[in-house]
């Protein structure tokens, strides 16, 4: 068995968009019977993180490099090229 | 929890100004006015869009949705401005910019509790008619209706 993917979703005050995102990741797992371990942080505290993630999807901008994949999340908001973001995200659950 | 305030007196109709910042402190002082977000509140937003910009390019014209902590609201909240000339946001996790003409204002009194009331508000930003509508009606009261129809079944249903 595989180990449980950790994935890390962060907005700047970790209050309102994070929200929306969570829920849209955790929906795309259910539907895709992939069992996660999804955090919901602040992006300030993604540096926590930095060993035991394996994904950040986030709607704030991200200057440093991490060595885990970082997808922006603000398709989820807009609607605007929701599914290539979904198949990104969905891409780097199964890999 | 405590039931969402909104009101014809949070919304911004035809508002001038020149920069984001002065939207943003605009529509906080109505806000803390009211009593609904603590005095810091405006500062924290202000600092928070400067860190994280909020700029949604939609199908449609564009939104931004200044929010903060909810340790600087007093009562849930929603201001929507309506901009006679659209400002300069950074877009939300990019270094471009985009012009926005609708601010939607959060002032969020728990943390990770609202998803009900944000898918909704997401939904109006995929609603390029809806947006333009907002953009164009000039009557306080029906705006105020729209907003709420929208974001009713939120505020009802819950489950």
């Amino acid at each position: 068995m595989n180990k449980k993917k950790q994935v890390l979703v962060a907005c700047g005050a970790g209050i309102a968009t994070s929200t929306v995102v969570n829920n849209a990741i955790e929906e795309m797992a259910k539907e895709n019977n992939i069992s996660l371990d999804i955090k919901q942080i602040k992006i300030a505290e993604v540096g926590s993180y930095v060993d035991t993630a394996d994904l950040l999807v986030t709607t704030a901008m991200t200057q440093k490099e991490y060595p885990f994949t970082v997808i922006n999340a603000r398709a989820f908001l807009t609607g605007i090229g929701v599914d290539d973001t979904k198949k990104q995200i969905l891409n780097e659950l199964v890999k | 929890m405590s039931s969402l305030q909104f009101d014809e007196s949070l919304i911004l109709k035809d508002m001038e100004v020149s920069s984001k910042e002065e939207a943003i402190s605009l529509m906080a002082d109505r806000l803390a006015e009211k009593g609904f977000v603590k005095s810091s509140y405006k500062q924290a937003v202000l600092e928070r869009e400067e860190e994280f910009s909020t700029g949604l390019p939609t199908h449609g014209c564009s939104v931004a949705i200044p929010h903060t902590d909810s340790k600087h609201v007093n009562q849930k909240a929603i201001s929507l401005a309506i901009l006679k000339h659209p400002v300069i946001f950074g877009v939300m996790g990019e270094c471009t910019t985009t012009p926005v003409k609708l601010i939607f204002m959060l002032a969020m009194d728990e943390e990770h509790s609202q998803l009900t009331l944000l898918q909704r508000l997401m939904q109006i930003f995929q609603n390029a008619e809806m947006l333009h509508y907002f953009c164009k009606e000039t009557d306080k009261s029906k705006i105020k209706e729209k907003v709420l129809t929208q974001l009713e079944f939120s505020l009802k249903g819950g489950e």
